[in-house]
C-alpha cells in the first residue's frame, strides 16, 4: 500500500518503521518554535522536566524563539513575557532567538531564514505553524506543554493523520490568489472540514503558484481544522531554496497508490476573489455578491503571517498607486519581517503607502489577534488579510472582521467599502 | 469522577471565546481563570458558581482556533474538571490531555442538560446521567493517551523518559 507525503515524513522521524495513518508515534522533531504568548508557559514545563537532573535543552540550535505577538512590548505584562524569552535564550544559549528589531512575524521569518526545510518535522506553539507545509515539511501547531517537552527531549507525540487530497485545476480568474483559494476551500468544507487531517494541496494551479501564495494556503489549513497543510516540493520550492545546499533537505512525494480519506477537486475557473464574513472563516462569499452589499469599513489591515510577504505588499501598492486611502477609514500595513520591510522601502511601496494615508507598522502580529496596533471599537468593521474573524478577535466583541486577499483589501481601502479593483 | 453540567448548545466555541487574547499578556492560571469564557457568556462565572458546575458540555469543534494552552488552563483554573463535546479542534484536544484535563468525545449531547449530575468512569468507558437515570458508553482513549493522563500529564511522562536516559 502506498503512503502519503505526510505519512512518509513522520515514519522517517520515528523508530516505528511500519507506522501509518492512525498510529500514535513519538517523533523526533527537527526544530521547535515558541513566541511571547506561548513560550513562557513552555519554560515552566521545561524547568519541571529537567529539575533534579543535569540536563539542558536537547539542542540549542534547534529551538527558535520569536517575540512577535505583543511586540514591541505593548504593556508591562507583555514586556515581562518577552523578557522571559530573552532570559531563557541567554541562559540556554539558544541560537535562534530573535531580538525585537530583528524578529519578524514568525511564519514569515522562519522560511525566509531557511530555518525550515523540506522533509523536516517542525512543531511550533502557534496554530499557524502549518504554514511551512508549503515547503514540503510536516509542520504543525502544538501547545506550550508540547514545546516544553520538545525543548527537553527533542520529541513530540503525534497521531499520524489521514490525508485529504485537494486538486485545484483550471485557469485562475483575475485577482484570485492563494488566499482566495484557501478561503474558498474552507467555505466549501467548513471550519471543521479537515479536523485532525493532513490537507495535501495539489493540481496544476498549485504547481504554478508562487511560494508566497503556497505559504498563505498552508497557513490557513488550521482554519479548516487541519493538522497540517502540505504541498509536494517542486522546482518553485527548489528555487526558493536556491541558497541552501540540496543535500541539506529531503524531498518526499506521495505514492500514486497512497490512501486518502477523501479527494476533493475544485475547478478554479469558477472561483472569484473571496470574502469571509463574521464570525467564521467558512462564511465566504464571492466578491461580485459582496460588492453589491456596499459594506462600509472602518479599518483595513494588510499583513500578518497569512499575507505579510513582499508579494502581498506589492499587489496592495500597485492597486493603491496614486490613490488616497478613503478618509473614513484607517489602513494599517504591516510588513512580515524586517527584510520584507527593507525590500518594500527599496521598491518604493512604503513611501507610496505613507503618501496614500496608510499607517505602516514594524512587523508584529498585533491587530490580528486583537493585541495592539489597530484594535476595533464597538460596531466597527474591519477588512483584514489575516486568518481569523472570530467574535471579538480584533477588539470589541461587538466589532466585526471580514477576511480577504491583499488585492481586495487594498481596493476596499480606497473605496471605503468592500469591493474589488475591477469595480 | 462526578460533577454538575453547564451546557452551551453552540458549535465552534473557539479559543478566543474561551480566553480572549487581551488577557494573554499574563499566563498566571488564576488570572486566566477569572476571564474564562467571558466573551462567550458574560455570566459564565455566576452561572457556574450558582449551579456548582464543574463539567462543560458543548457542541462540536470545541476549542478551535489558536494553539494557546491558556484555554484549557483557564478552564481548569475556573474549576472545570471535564469537557464533553462531539468533537474538538486538535490542538485544544492535545493541550487538554497534556495538562491532564479529561476531555470526552460524545455525540449525543442532547441527552445532557444544564444542571444534570454526571458520573463518569474512564476505565469502564461509561457515563451515567444521574439526573435522568440514563447510561452511555464513551469511547476509550488510545492507550498512549491513557498513559499520559494516568501519569498526570505530559510533563510527568517526559520526566520519566529523561530519568530513564
Amino acid at each position: 500500500m502506498g503512503l502519503t507525503i505526510t505519512e512518509k515524513i513522520l515514519r522517517d522521524h520515528t523508530d516505528n518503521k511500519n507506522a501509518v495513518a492512525g498510529d500514535i508515534i513519538l517523533a523526533n522533531v527537527d526544530k521547535c518554535l515558541g513566541n511571547d504568548i506561548t513560550a513562557p508557559i513552555s519554560f515552566d514545563v521545561f524547568d519541571k522536566i529537567i529539575e533534579g537532573t543535569n540536563k539542558g535543552v536537547f539542542d540549542r540550535e534547534k529551538i527558535i524563539l520569536t517575540p512577535d505577538h505583543f511586540t514591541p512590548n505593548k504593556d508591562v505584562a507583555s514586556a515581562m513575557q518577552s523578557k522571559k524569552l530573552k532570559d531563557f535564550s541567554y541562559k540556554h544559549k539558544i541560537l535562534y532567538y530573535f531580538e525585537m528589531g530583528r524578529v519578524g512575524i514568525e511564519h514569515c521569518l522562519i522560511p525566509q531564514e531557511k530555518l525550515v526545510l523540506p522533509g523536516e518535522v517542525f512543531i511550533g506553539a502557534d496554530s499557524h505553524t502549518c504554514t511551512y507545509g508549503a515547503l514540503g515539511a510536516f509542520s504543525t501547531g502544538v501547545g506550550s506543554t508540547d514545546l516544553g517537552v520538545a525543548m527537553a527531549l527533542g520529541k513530540c507525540w503525534f497521531k499520524i493523520p489521514e490525508s485529504i487530497k485537494f486538486i485545484y485545476t483550471g485557469k485562475l480568474n483575475k485577482w484570485v490568489s492563494g488566499k482566495d483559494l484557501i478561503l474558498y476551500t474552507i467555505g466549501q468544507i467548513g471550519v471543521d472540514g479537515a479536523t485532525y487531517k493532513a490537507m495535501e494541496f495539489t493540481g496544476d494551479v498549485i504547481e504554478k503558484l508562487s511560494m508566497a501564495n503556497r505559504f498563505t494556503m498552508c497557513n490557513m489549513a488550521t482554519e479548516a481544522g487541519g493538522k497540517n497543510g502540505i504541498i509536494p516540493p517542486d522546482n518553485i520550492t527548489k528555487n526558493y531554496l536556491k541558497d541552501v545546499e540540496e543535500n541539506k533537505y529531503k524531498i518526499y512525494n506521495s505514492d500514486k497508490d497512497a490512501q486518502y480519506e477523501d479527494i476533493i477537486e475544485f475547478d478554479c475557473s469558477k472561483v472569484e476573489p473571496q470574502v469571509a464574513f463574521p464570525h467564521l472563516p467558512e462564511n465566504t462569499k464571492p466578491i461580485s455578491e459582496v460588492h453589491n452589499m456596499q459594506i462600509e469599513i472602518d479599518q483595513v489591515v494588510i499583513g500578518s503571517c497569512t499575507n505579510g510577504r513582499l508579494e502581498d505588499l506589492e499587489i496592495a501598492a500597485k492597486i493603491i498607486g496614486n490613490n488616497k486611502i478613503n478618509s473614513k477609514l484607517r489602513c494599517i500595513v504591516i510588513p512580515g519581517t524586517q527584510e520584507i520591510y527593507l525590500e518594500a522601502i527599496k521598491k518604493g511601496y512604503i513611501e507610496l503607502f505613507v503618501r496614500s494615508g496608510a499607517i505602516v507598522s514594524t512587523p508584529t502580529c498585533g491587530p490580528c489577534l486583537g493585541g495592539h496596533m489597530g484594535i476595533l471599537a464597538a460596531n466597527e468593521r474591519a477588512l483584514s488579510t489575516t486568518n481569523r474573524n472570530f467574535l471579538g478577535r480584533m477588539g470589541h466583541i461587538e466589532s466585526k472582521v471580514y477576511l480577504s486577499s491583499p488585492a481586495i483589501a487594498a481596493a476596499s481601502a480606497i473605496k471605503g467599502y468592500i469591493t474589488s479593483p475591477d469595480y | 469522577m462526578r460533577g454538575i453540567v453547564l451546557k452551551y448548545n453552540q458549535k465552534n466555541i473557539n479559543t478566543d471565546l474561551i480566553i480572549p487574547a487581551r488577557y494573554l499578556n499574563d499566563s498566571d492560571p488564576e488570572h486566566l481563570g477569572l476571564h474564562c469564557m467571558e466573551d462567550l457568556d458574560h455570566d459564565f462565572k455566576q452561572k457556574k458558581d450558582n449551579l456548582k458546575a464543574t463539567i462543560i458540555v458543548a457542541d462540536s469543534n470545541f476549542g478551535s482556533g489558536s494553539s494557546r494552552e491558556q484555554a484549557p488552563i483557564a478552564l481548569k483554573a475556573a474549576g472545570i474538571i471535564c469537557i464533553i463535546a462531539p468533537s474538538y479542534a486538535r490542538i485544544f484536544y492535545r493541550n487538554a490531555i497534556n495538562i491532564g484535563l479529561p476531555i470526552i468525545e460524545f455525540d449525543d449531547i442532547s441527552k445532557i442538560n444544564t444542571g444534570d449530575e454526571l458520573e463518569i468512569n474512564f476505565e469502564d468507558g461509561t457515563m451515567n446521567n444521574i439526573s435522568n437515570k440514563s447510561e452511555f458508553k464513551i469511547g476509550k482513549m488510545p492507550k498512549f493517551l491513557q498513559e499520559i493522563i494516568s501519569i498526570g500529564g505530559l510533563v510527568n511522562f517526559a520526566k520519566k523518559i529523561i530519568l530513564e536516559k
